[in-house]
């Protein structure tokens, strides 16, 4: 049984905050999150290193490393709570057995930790998705399925607490549409193919966390909006562009909720707030402290609503102070300081506006993370009828936020970026209004790259 | 000439049709294919080239000028032969095993067919075997490989290490975001670019093509 959400469980913006959601998680050992304070979300992974069976004893000692670093430096660092996310490389999600196996190093530490300093935390697992091997991409059948669901089922079994993915249906129309910047086949991948796989793939990890007790974290748009943030970053795409399809991604990641996911959202997924106005569940965000990983002009706007902060990845090297891990885990506690203590004494707010104003009117980017534009991107997808017609809305009102900030001049537009504004507000105005013409109207373009019975089409 | 120079503009414009009947209009005219080639189509990639490289065009326009190049191309390719013009080369590109990115090297392939070059594109997932495979069979003047990840990086290396010992001493050139030119001379590669644009220069540069 699907929820649908009709209505926003966050309507207004004092209330879109961070540290603070309508429907707290408890998960892991002791952890509460969205209940007033915002925790630490640390995500590492190997250096540059052969992974392959004949090495598994070396990977395995870099994860045993990584969890005394977390048992130490947590105290250290005085942490009000911790998670901690596991992101399997593609490799650990072929052998399941690999995966599982960190996670249950991992987990024990944490435990350690709970027991020996009674600080909360708890361990997300992320299996890797690696149905798009073939091309084009068979979704629903094949080994590749097999061994995610497997993968979540061990890693459930070996002490994850939060589970989540960064699904790819819908990715091999995407990605095409994107780099040929045509509208038309990004809302056909958004809002008609990642929308059914989000339901077959999620109905499956959530029965799976139901049975053993677990908590269905989140999806990610990464392949899609995060793909498009990085060519705008790079000078390869228009940043409006990325901005209408962060807008549009929401409602493919909102899916898992539907499907019964309760958070914490995946950190990656920066249409995160847009999920906690419409859902009330607690996200995961990261920005400025993430540019180990990756750069994006949103690194203190995708502060404001975060329940987690995170550092995105970091390789386990050393740096001149310690583990690259324990430096970025350094670098989150006292970012998260700062929002638990605007939290107390009731500057939240204040410092909620700073983190906004501060990114705004530099990026389409940001500029569609305000809370201002979260309420009204989330309310254009409340009031559809299905996941295309959703995600139409949520691009078409993204659309309306940037024209309206560039004539008021609240937003940096050069002419490039103001020429491809028209362009996609024209595409966007020219889409079908019924899904099924959408479908054959794109099967016609992009029909060569998917496989309809993926798509249960 | 002027209708060369009005054959570069409309391609680095994307204006397909235009370009196709111009190119048509050209060959009708008696203007030697590898003319059209060399002085309207190749030198409007290059200034497409060029814009993207000083981030004067977005990617869509850049494809969009390579559309238009590909649709030439296809009018012009029987009268290449004809004359027996030769390619500037096959380049022979896939993603290594363990990684199933793609986007970066299928921007790389659209450039270098946009230079003139034929292209192979084995894909990604690309085992060092099927490599030498396809070296064999289609003997190219480059190999291009593609990594993402830093633990798939490193199957560059007997990928590089499979090729020689098959006999092979075709050019490799790497690419990727956690590649490089520390890492490329360290495997053994004969170049590395860290973006399509210089990905066509450094072919070029390999196989000895005045840019």
């Amino acid at each position: 049984m699907h929820h649908s959400f009709k209505t926003l469980a966050v309507s207004e913006t004092p209330q879109l905050l961070f540290g603070r959601s309508l429907k707290p998680v408890s998960c892991g050992f002791g952890l509460t999150l969205g209940n007033g304070e915002v925790f630490p979300e640390l995500n590492f992974t190997l250096p540059t290193m052969v992974l392959d069976a004949r090495n598994l004893s070396a990977v395995f000692a870099h994860y045993e490393e990584i969890g005394l670093m977390l048992e130490r430096a947590a105290a250290r660092l005085k942490l009000p709570g911790l998670v901690a996310e596991f992101e399997l490389l593609p490799p650990m999600t072929e052998h399941p057995a690999w995966g599982a196996e960190i996670t249950r190093i991992l987990s024990q530490h944490l435990q350690k930790l709970h027991a020996e300093c009674g600080i909360p935390c708890a361990l997300r697992v992320t299996p890797t998705d690696i149905r798009d091997v073939t091309k084009p991409p068979e979704l629903r059948s094949g080994i590749p399925l097999e061994r995610v669901l497997q993968s979540f089922e061990q890693c459930a079994s070996s002490g994850a607490h939060i589970m989540s993915i960064e699904s790819v249906g819908g990715k091999e129309v995407h990605d095409e549409a994107l780099l040929y910047g045509d509208i038309d086949g990004i809302i056909f991948a958004l809002g008609v193919l990642a929308p059914r796989d989000m339901v077959f793939l999620w109905d499956r990890i959530v029965a799976i966390c139901r049975r053993d007790g677990l908590v269905a974290g989140g999806d990610s748009a990464c392949g899609f909006a995060n793909t498009a943030m990085q060519l705008s970053a790079q000078g390869m795409l228009p940043e409006v562009l990325s901005a209408v399809v962060r807008a549009a991604s929401a409602v493919r990641s909102l899916v898992a909720f539907e499907c019964g996911a309760v958070g914490p959202s995946k950190d990656c997924a920066y249409e995160g707030p847009v999920i906690k106005a419409v859902t009330g569940a607690p996200i995961s965000m990261e920005g400025k402290s993430a540019s180990c990983a990756h750069f994006s002009p949103v690194g203190n706007i995708a502060a404001a609503m975060c329940d987690l902060w995170s550092n995105e990845s970091v390789q386990n090297v050393r740096l001149l102070s310690g583990s690259a891990p324990e430096a970025y885990l350094e670098l989150l506690a006292y970012d998260c300081r700062l929002f638990n203590v605007a939290l107390k004494l009731g500057s939240a707010s204040h410092y909620q506006q700073l983190l906004v104003n501060s990114d705004a009117h530099l990026s389409p980017q940001a500029y569609v993370l305000t809370p201002i534009s979260t309420i009204r991107i989330a309310k254009a997808i409340v009031g559809q009828s299905n996941h295309y017609l959703m995600t139409l809305a949520a691009a078409r009102e993204a659309v309306v936020l940037l024209e309206s900030a560039a004539k008021a001049k609240e937003l940096d537009l050069n002419s490039r970026e103001a020429d491809w504004l028209i362009r996609i507000a024209e595409s966007l105005g020219a889409l079908p209004s019924e899904e099924g013409q959408m479908i054959a109207l794109m099967d016609e373009r992009y029909g060569h790259l998917y496989d309809r019975g993926s798509y249960g089409l | 000439m002027q209708e060369l120079d009005n054959l570069a503009l409309l391609l680095e414009q994307g204006q397909m049709q235009s370009v196709t009947t111009l190119t048509q209009q050209l060959l009708d005219a008696g203007i030697p294919p590898q003319v059209i080639l060399n002085e309207g189509l190749i030198a409007g990639m290059a200034v497409v080239g060029k814009k993207m490289r000083d981030g004067e065009m977005y990617l869509p326009e850049v494809l969009q000028a390579a559309g238009a190049m590909q649709a030439a191309l296809k009018l012009l390719k029987p009268h290449l032969l004809r004359d027996g013009v030769p390619s500037r080369g096959t380049v022979l590109i896939g993603t290594v095993k363990g990684d199933m990115h793609d986007i970066g090297k299928n921007l790389v392939a659209t450039m270098l067919q946009g230079a003139g070059f034929d292209i192979i594109d084995l894909g990604v997932n690309v085992s060092p075997e099927k490599f030498v495979q396809a070296v064999e069979a289609h003997k190219p003047a480059i190999v291009g490989l593609s990594a993402m990840l830093t633990t798939t990086m490193l199957t560059m290396k007997p990928t590089i290490e499979a090729l020689r010992a098959a006999g092979s001493d075709v050019k490799v050139i790497v690419g990727g975001a956690p590649v490089n030119q520390n890492f490329a001379d360290q495997i053994g590669a004969d170049g590395f670019a860290r973006d399509a644009v210089l990905a066509v220069e450094r072919v070029k540069q390999l196989i000895d093509i005045v840019p």
